[in-house]
This record gives structure tokens, C-alpha cells and sequence, in this order.
């Protein structure tokens, strides 16, 4: 053989060794992120099952914290008796709420931002502005959704209640909103907002442009193009944008503090006292929005202040639970993005 | 595109979202709800330190009376700012209230009454590894914690003790108890300077503090008795000596706290209500007596200690005083 060849040979071996190393390199990225979630569930499961506490003094009751009854009861003083139910109850209607608010209003921006608007001086700085308030700390909209929802810059005194009529009675909003859902659940959307916006802008632009050209040359106006083609093919990506941004709206503490959600309560959004309530008695759910509330990460947090060991342990179960339920989202996000993305029939 | 059956009810939303806030008018309360069915709700908020209490009173008088009462935990200051501005309608203090905080509240309307419900001693605490030290006395304490503390060891305490490094834990300057632990260890402090050294773990959360003195030999901290007393076994808390000679010193317990010999770093808590909501509200007046008889078993359950029954007597005292009065009115 000669020396070309040897060369040649020495050469392909070294870069198949640089491609090996770097396919570990990627292998260990993706195992380290496992490997801390692993750790932290296997030390929480421990905490909260009461199998072994590595932070328990021998005054700590171990014991299996994750019962039925944490689902169930109202928070109590006794670790033993205390329950998240509220803080479930307040964060799925905050949910369902910041929804309501952030996804017309996010995903109408992205549009107009990707369909209609122009690329001039205006639209690059709104857009440099969206991307910027994406990294906002989550407290100054805490701060923000306290003057201008929870107290309306003071400008109201003793203002009569707002009702807003629908089907089956008066939705009733106090002026100003003071801590109810309704301002948290406002907070929470201008946080998400950005977060929406920039996952539906990037949706609608992996839309293919000859889909666009196809349709208005097939005698489509604009709008059409856009409500049955183009928001249609970028669903998928909308609304796996959205769950990630309401699953991080759903973990939030700190602007729910700022804008004074309490952090003890023994009665359920809308002094619910049965899921049926929702059902049967329609003032229940009409109440809702103007209620005081919990949320999970609060209760979290208003545990792991307790002066009582016990609560620490407790506070890993409600951890646990909360957890599932963010899996729980993510795995719709998963599922929507499957089901909606094979519908496409072009 | 079959997508169009998801897209109607998005469509139908938005145009009644838009429709409803076009149409929103005067809320009137449906006929039977008000007046006796529907009860008022009692708003707590204010400091972390009372909040334990609080939560535990709300309780026991949700189960006596079926009252529903919140409690925010705020931070004394912020729940000072609560109350001036009618968002609750009592406030928990760890500290007294400040003469800037009675005008805010005057200036609004609102007088607040202030009523003792408890004590707490600030604990002095170390690692129960620590089998040197049992006794620091305030001028030592001052030593250690004051603005560019030259104190860096053990040995810079006491000569005898081991040259290790001495870890800080303390709570962060929004704290009440910080407040009251500067005030009546370093006094004084000139404006625009920090009240104490500042090379310590800070954290808001005292169960943070908790860990860290249980982590460490070398460690210190201070906070809330509550604190210590949920963790006596983990913990060891250091007698206090006003004089040099800590000839006099003093260990954190239920009862040096409430004698008032644990010095100088019992202090009260506080709960401040308004008389505007006191007088207007049942439910408020009712959730305060409750707080100042059967709520007083909570207080020692949570952890601090009770005042004497004299106190307390007098506190309902004032209270009934002010009921009765409204009544006259």
C-alpha cells in the first residue's frame, strides 16, 4: 500500500473517532437532563412517601403524605389533616382563564405580525419588544398586575360592581379587580403573552408560502387564506406553544404573591363545595371569576415556610402532584401536535 | 378542511368575549343572596412570623363558626399597606407599627387597633456539634454582626475557641425579625450604610435557615422560635448574657419568654385591625374575640409562646370596649 493510502486510512479512522466522540457528547447532554429529573423525583418520592428523609430530625413523623386526603382537604395547621384542594381547584381555573385571555389575543398578534404587517422600522421594534418581555422576571408582572388590575392606579373608590350578563345569569366583577382570579389570571396572560406570540409567529411561518400563493389564486381573500389554510396547517405548533406557556404560567409563585392571592383559604373558587356545584348551581360558576384563590405553587411555598419538619415532606407530595399534572399537560401538548398534525389533507 | 368544527366554537368565543365586554353593565345582586346567605369572608394578611397563627386561628374558627377567613402572607410592611388601603381587614405584625404606616392608615380612613397575641423569642442558634460555645453575650452578638465585622472565626470571639470560619444564617432585610434583632443588638445605624455585615446567607425562608445551621459545625444563625422548637433535636440554641461576665445569661425557653428574663430578644406579635372594619363587619368582630380566647391554644400548638393571661385579658377588653361603644353610636 502506499503512503496516500495509509495517510487516507489513518485520516478516515480519526474522523469516524471525532464522529463517535461527538454523538457521546449528545448522549451525555440528554442523559444528564434525565438524570437530574430522576433525582429530584426519587428524592421528592422518598420525602413525600415517608420511605426516608435524609433532612429529618428524629422529631419528624415519617409517614406516606401522598393520600387521597391531600386531594381532597382543605389546607390545615395539621400537617396531617391538610389538603391542597383548594390550591388544585384555584390553578385550574387560573388555567382555564389565562387561556381564555392569552391565546385570542397572542395568536391574533402573531398573525397580524406574520400575515398582514409590513417589515418596516415599526413592526421590528414591536417585535424586538415581544422578545424582550419574553425575558421579563416574572415578579415585575406580578408588580404591573398589582397597580393596574388589582388597584386600578387607585382610581376607583367604593365603585359599584360591573355584572356582565350571560346565559345563565350575571358574571359579577368588583372595580378595581382587587386579588381575585381575574387578576391573576390578566398577570398571568401579559407573562405569557410573548410566549405565545413568538411559538405562533415561528407556527405560522414553517406554513409552506405555496400554500398561500395556492389559495389566493384560487380566488380566496386574505382572510380566507388565513382562517382555513394557514391557521389550520400551523395548529399544531400554536398549540403546543400555548400548554408550554400556560405550564409555566401554571408553576408561578412569585407574581401571585405580589398581587396578594392569600395563601391560606378553606373554601374552593367560587365557594364550590362539590365538582357537581358546577354543574347544578349555576351562581357557583358565575362567581368564579371575582373569587378569592389559591394555587398549588403557593401552597408549596406557604409549606415550606412552616416553622414543622412535617411540612417540608408534605410540601414534596403537593410537589409530586403538581408535577403530574404539568406531565399531564405536556403530554397534551404531545398528543394535540400528533392528532391535529396527521388531519392535514392538502 | 374537516379543522373548521374545531375553529367554529373559537370563533363563537371570541365573538361573545367581544359581545360581553360591549355589554357589560351594573352588576345587581341576585334577589336572596345578600344580606344573611352569603357571609362575608375575613381577609388576613401581614407578616410570615404571625401567619402560622393566623392560619391555625382561621382554622379552628372556620370549624366554630363556619366563617371562612383568608390569610395572605405578605411581609409585615406590605400587609401594613393592606390594611390602609381596605384590602384586609387584619393585619399580623412581627414588629410595631411604624408612625409613617398610622398616618398612611389615617390619611385613608382607617384606624388601626393594635392588640398583642403572642411572643417570640429571636434564637441564637448553632450546630449541636458546636460543643464549645453555650453562651454569647450582646456585646459579643454586636461584635459578630454589626456593619464590617472584623470577627471571621470562632477564635475572634473567645480566644479559646477553634479557628474555624464561622458561618452566617440570618434573615433577609424585609424580615421583622430582622428589624427587631438589628434594633436591639446593634442599635442605632447611620443612614446609607448597611444596619449589619453583609457577607452572611440571607434567606427569606427561616426553614432555609434551619437547614443551613443543621448542615454545618461551624455554623450560626438566628430566628424565629418557632423555628428552633420544631427542631430542638437538630439544633442547639445559645444562651443570651447582657452582661460581659454572662453572669446572666439566659436561655430561649417557653417560659424565660414569657417572663420577659430572656433578653433582650423576646418580643411581642401583633395582630393590627381596623376599627372601620371592626365595627362594620361581624364577621371580623367575631374572627378577633375568637382570636383572643379559643385562638389563643393555636399559639403555643404553632410553636411561640403565650402572653399572660392579664395581657390577653386586656387585650379582648379593649376590643369588647370598642364593639360596645359602636353599638352606643
Amino acid at each position: 500500500m502506499n503512503q496516500a493510502g495509509l495517510q487516507y486510512k489513518r485520516r478516515l479512522k480519526r474522523r469516524h473517532l471525532v464522529s463517535r466522540m461527538f454523538a457521546i457528547i449528545c448522549i451525555i447532554s440528554t442523559w444528564f437532563g434525565l438524570l437530574v429529573v430522576a433525582l429530584l423525583l426519587i428524592g421528592l418520592m422518598f420525602k413525600a412517601t415517608g420511605i426516608f428523609d435524609i433532612t429529618a430530625s428524629s422529631q419528624t413523623e415519617l409517614r406516606n403524605w401522598l393520600t387521597p386526603h391531600l386531594l381532597t382537604n382543605h389546607m390545615s395547621s395539621h400537617p396531617e389533616k391538610a389538603g391542597m384542594v383548594a390550591g388544585i381547584w384555584g390553578s385550574f381555573w387560573l388555567m382555564v382563564m389565562t387561556g381564555f385571555f392569552s391565546i385570542p389575543l397572542g395568536v391574533g398578534a402573531a398573525v397580524y405580525l406574520e400575515e398582514y404587517s409590513r417589515e418596516n422600522l415599526f413592526t421590528k421594534f414591536i417585535r424586538l419588544n415581544i422578545a424582550n418581555l419574553a425575558g421579563v422576571p416574572s415578579i415585575v408582572f406580578g408588580i404591573l398586575g398589582l397597580t393596574v388590575f388589582a388597584r386600578m392606579f387607585s382610581l376607583f373608590h367604593d365603585f359599584p360592581p360591573i355584572g356582565i350578563p350571560v346565559g345563565i345569569g350575571m358574571i359579577k366583577i368588583p372595580i378595581p379587580f382587587g386579588r381575585t382570579l381575574l387578576t391573576g389570571s390578566l398577570t398571568l396572560s401579559l407573562m405569557i403573552l410573548p410566549i405565545i406570540i413568538i411559538a405562533s409567529q415561528e407556527a405560522l411561518r414553517s406554513v409552506p408560502q405555496s400554500i398561500r400563493h395556492a389559495s389566493l389564486a384560487l380566488g380566496a381573500t386574505k382572510w380566507q387564506t388565513i382562517w382555513h389554510q394557514v391557521l389550520p396547517a400551523s395548529l399544531p405548533g400554536i398549540l403546543t406553544g400555548t400548554i408550554l406557556a400556560l405550564s409555566r404560567a401554571i408553576g408561578e409563585t412569585a407574581p401571585l404573591i405580589v398581587i396578594g392571592a392569600v395563601s391560606f383559604t378553606v373554601y374552593n373558587p367560587g365557594n364550590m363545595e362539590h365538582v357537581s356545584d358546577y354543574l347544578t348551581k349555576p351562581e357557583v360558576l358565575l362567581t368564579v371569576p371575582s373569587s378569592d384563590f389559591t394555587v398549588m405553587p403557593l401552597q408549596i411555598w406557604n409549606w415550606g415556610t412552616k416553622p414543622q419538619p412535617e411540612f417540608q415532606d408534605l410540601a414534596s407530595a403537593a410537589i409530586i402532584v403538581l408535577l403530574l399534572v404539568l406531565l399531564c399537560m405536556n403530554g397534551l401538548a404531545v398528543f394535540l401536535r400528533h392528532h391535529y398534525g396527521k388531519r392535514l389533507d392538502w | 378542511m374537516k379543522l373548521r368544527k374545531f375553529m367554529f366554537p373559537t370563533q363563537l368565543c371570541l365573538v361573545l368575549f367581544t359581545g360581553l365586554l360591549i355589554c357589560g353593565c351594573k352588576y345587581e345582586e341576585p334577589a336572596g343572596e345578600n344580606g344573611a346567605g352569603a357571609k362575608y369572608v375575613v381577609q388576613v394578611a401581614g407578616s410570615s412570623t404571625v401567619a402560622p397563627v393566623s392560619e391555625a386561628v382561621a382554622e379552628a374558627f372556620d370549624n366554630a363558626t363556619k366563617i371562612k377567613t383568608n390569610v395572605a402572607t405578605t411581609g409585615t410592611g406590605p400587609g401594613m399597606e393592606k390594611l390602609s388601603r381596605k384590602e384586609c381587614d387584619v393585619a399580623g405584625a412581627s414588629r410595631p407599627i411604624k408612625q409613617k404606616e398610622i398616618e398612611s392608615c389615617k390619611a385613608a380612613g382607617i384606624e388601626p387597633i393594635e392588640l398583642k397575641i403572642g411572643l417570640d423569642g429571636i434564637s441564637i442558634v448553632v450546630n449541636p456539634q458546636n460543643d464549645w460555645c453555650d453562651t454569647l453575650s450582646v456585646e459579643q452578638l454586636k461584635k459578630l454582626w454589626e456593619f464590617e465585622s472584623k470577627v471571621k472565626t470562632w477564635k475572634d470571639l473567645n480566644p479559646q475557641w477553634p479557628d474555624e470560619e464561622i458561618k452566617l444564617f440570618g434573615p433577609d432585610k424585609v424580615s421583622g425579625t430582622f428589624d427587631y434583632f438589628i434594633e436591639e443588638i446593634i442599635g442605632d445605624v447611620p443612614e446609607n450604610q448597611s444596619p449589619c455585615r453583609t457577607d452572611y446567607t440571607q434567606s427569606v425562608k427561616d426553614t432555609m435557615l434551619v437547614e443551613g445551621v443543621k448542615g454545618n459545625k461551624y455554623a450560626l444563625g438566628y430566628f424565629g422560635f418557632a423555628y428552633y422548637v420544631k427542631n430542638k433535636d437538630q439544633l442547639k440554641a445559645l444562651k443570651i448574657a447582657t452582661k460581659s461576665d454572662l453572669s446572666d445569661s439566659v436561655a430561649p425557653t417557653s417560659e424565660t419568654i414569657e417572663n420577659g428574663t430572656y433578653k433582650p430578644l423576646s418580643r411581642p406579635l401583633f395582630i393590627y385591625v381596623s376599627r372601620q372594619a371592626l365595627l362594620a363587619k361581624p364577621e371580623v368582630a367575631e374572627f378577633v374575640k375568637f382570636y383572643l380566647t379559643e385562638g389563643q391554644k393555636q399559639v403555643s400548638e404553632v410553636g411561640y409562646v403565650r402572653l399572660p393571661e392579664e395581657t390577653i385579658k386586656a387585650a379582648e377588653k379593649k376590643v369588647l370596649d370598642i364593639l360596645e361603644e359602636g353599638e352606643k353610636k
